[in-house]
């Protein structure tokens, strides 16, 4: 019978190839959008931790309070003291201290007078030892448009942005013009190494990246850091795993009284990005129901015009004994048929275009100009696991519910009508 | 006991606030191999009374048992089932599935019964070959004349041996030349294979073929005849 059914499926291409095409556009859109969704939601989550939050972060209580403002007096006291310590009982993350600061930026000419001078936004970091993880953290080195990465003291990148803006070349001098931790005016020179593109609007607009220990000495900030940033080994952020982390550094330094002492968040607690990473979460069951519904009406539809299409063959088969029962369920396994078919041609189309953009990417700098935003400005699709299977969901579902609706009227056939309905 | 049998049958519909009664005091009889049809103008209760003995349809009063089965007691699965087995159907229209052939066509109901395959195709084979299509079982419905449809339908009906054949108006879409020729199929298929035919008819042509004629005249039995 199923065999029958088929044949009679591949023949009649309006019962067929129409809700074939609708099922395949609507699963190619699910599985295309929900690798969109999935490629930024992922981009922005790993952006985020790799520039600014970590998978935990730990600052003084006082300088969470305040974090906007880089508040760089309120900055963790015997950073590698506690550094270590946490090398030592958490192994399985990479640890790492970083300064947050900001200041202008002077752009000297050959005679030491100001050419250029813009605000900039600074992040210090390990850059020179051997063991530093950051450089393959912030995946520095292929960002590198000029030059190459700080190799001694005193060196920095800066944004290519910026770089152009203030008219700096490799191999320049820059002053940064700031203030120390202690609040007193601090100027420091540095030579620029390299000039980086970092991809993102946010940082290309004007930053520099600096060696932690430059930084210490340019803001007098000896043996402190702004925060220290842990990243799981595998970079791979695990929400519950941090959280768990998290609560058990809290449990063991954080006193709530005390400004001073070190509190660690994880990732999802910081900037509200545990919102999205919800959104994330449940994103994928918004595009499936969206699309569930919007299916079913146009397969319902479909199914109605068949329904008509069909009264006389289907007033031929109860005639000659088909049970209604039976008959509604064979139009349902049609439906499951034409659902697989549709969900696999739809979630191959989807796929290939995610396969796509996942190399290649959609590049939105030009819209994202003013953005402060950290967001990749090349935004890509990401294929996981999910994709797969994620648009046989509401291909299949939307399927069988537009036939469910459209064949109740089989109820309501009536066989002592069938003779005089089966005359015209 | 017969094939049928019909005592003090009413058939009531409701129209508006009031009921219409469309056949009246029915008793009737029907013995295995009759060919008989019922005979009256439009409106006279052939329809409704073929649709109670196809088990399409129960009577408002009295009784009416096909096959040793009460119709009135049948739940809708069980009248499918009686029907499935036990009847077959041919309509004034042919109504072939347009997308199958000849050949699944016939095989259709064969299907619904899970009879299997290799039983499947020797009756459908054997059916075609008695309605004369042997040559046309991979034509498409699309593709036959209106006497050649007909043909398909009554091999359709007939395929699974069924005791009981229904028929309305059978012939209402054929000219006279092909009318002679399925009825005079009809008739060789009721000697050959001992299935009983009922039609529903005001068609001259059929009612010459006959054996049994009941006239029906609002809703009531006017006169039940036989043919020698």
């Amino acid at each position: 019978m199923i065999m029958f059914l088929l044949k009679g499926l591949i023949r009649d291409k309006s019962r067929s190839l129409f809700p074939v095409l609708m099922v395949s556009t609507g699963v190619f859109l699910t599985v295309f959008l929900y690798g969109f969704m999935q490629g930024i939601f992922d981009d922005f989550v790993k952006v985020n931790a790799q520039f600014d939050t970590g998978h935990v972060k730990i600052m003084t209580h006082a300088y969470k309070e305040l974090f906007d403002q880089m508040p760089n007096d309120l900055a963790i006291l015997e950073a590698e003291e506690m550094l270590t310590q946490l090398q030592d009982t958490e192994k399985g993350m990479i640890w790492t201290p970083r300064i947050q600061f900001g200041g202008l930026l002077d752009i000297p000419d050959k005679n030491g007078e100001t050419k250029s001078q813009g605000p900039v936004m600074g992040i210090g970091m390990d850059l020179l030892s051997s063991d530093s993880k950051e450089k393959e953290i912030l995946n520095l080195e292929d960002g590198i448009v000029q030059g190459r990465m700080p190799q001694k003291k005193n060196e920095i990148l800066i944004s290519e942005e910026f770089a152009k803006k203030l008219g700096v070349k490799v191999g320049d001098a820059a002053t940064l013009i700031s203030s120390t931790m202690h609040s007193s005016m601090a100027m420091y020179n540095f030579r620029v190494s390299g000039i980086v593109r970092f991809g993102m609007t946010a940082l290309d607009k004007s930053t520099i990246i600096a060696d932690i220990r430059d930084v210490r000495v340019a803001l007098d900030m000896r043996d402190a850091a702004s925060e220290i940033l842990g990243y799981s080994r595998d970079m791979i952020y695990d929400d519950d795993g941090m959280i768990k982390l998290a609560e058990r550094f809290n449990k063991k330094f954080f006193i709530e009284d005390d400004e001073f002492s070190p509190i660690m968040l994880s990732l999802g607690e910081q900037r509200g990005l545990g919102e999205y990473i919800n959104l994330g979460k449940s994103f994928s069951g918004i595009i499936i129901s969206i699309f569930v519904i919007a299916m079913s009406i146009v397969l319902w539809n479909s199914g109605l015009l068949n329904g008509i299409r069909r009264y006389g063959e289907i007033g031929v088969r109860l005639a000659i004994g088909e049970a209604k029962g039976t008959l509604y369920r064979r139009m349902i396994y049609e439906s499951i048929i034409i659902g697989i078919i549709g969900s696999s041609a739809g979630t191959m189309a989807g796929l290939l275009i995610c396969y796509y953009l996942q190399h290649t990417g959609i590049d939105f700098g030009n819209m994202m100009q003013k953005s402060n935003v950290l967001i990749a400005n090349v935004m890509r699709t990401r294929v996981t696991t999910t994709s797969y299977v994620i648009g046989f969901i509401p291909g299949v579902i939307a399927s069988v519910i537009g036939t469910m609706f459209s064949g109740i009227g089989i109820y309501r056939r009536k066989t002592s009508q069938l003779f005089k309905e089966l005359e015209v | 006991m017969g094939l049928i049998k019909i005592e003090n049958m009413v058939k009531r519909y409701p129209m508006g606030k009031t009921e219409f009664t469309a056949l009246k005091d029915i008793n009737l009889s029907f013995e295995r191999g009759e060919f008989c049809g019922l005979i009256g103008p439009s409106g006279s209760g052939k329809t409704t009374l073929l649709n109670i003995i196809g088990s399409l349809d129960v009577p408002s009063e009295g009784s009416a048992t096909v096959l040793d089965r009460n119709i009135e007691n049948l739940s809708h699965i069980e009248a499918a089932r009686l029907r499935s087995k036990h009847m077959g159907f041919i309509f004034q229209t042919y109504n072939l599935l347009p997308v199958y052939t000849v050949f699944e066509n016939v095989e259709f109901p064969l299907l619904i019964m899970k009879v299997p395959e290799d039983e499947r195709k020797k009756k459908v084979m054997d059916a075609l070959q008695w309605v004369g299509l042997m040559d046309k079982i991979k034509s498409r419905p699309a593709q036959l004349s209106g006497g050649e449809s007909q043909r398909v339908a009554v091999a359709r009906a007939i395929v699974k041996r069924p005791e009981l054949v229904l028929a309305d108006e059978p012939t209402a879409n054929l000219d006279a030349k092909n009318s002679h020729n399925v009825l005079k199929m009809m008739v060789k298929l009721n000697k050959e294979l001992k299935t009983t035919f009922i039609f529903a008819t005001h068609d001259e042509k059929v009612i010459g073929y006959l054996r049994r004629k009941i006239h029906l005249i609002d809703g009531k039995v006017a006169k039940d005849e036989i043919v020698n």
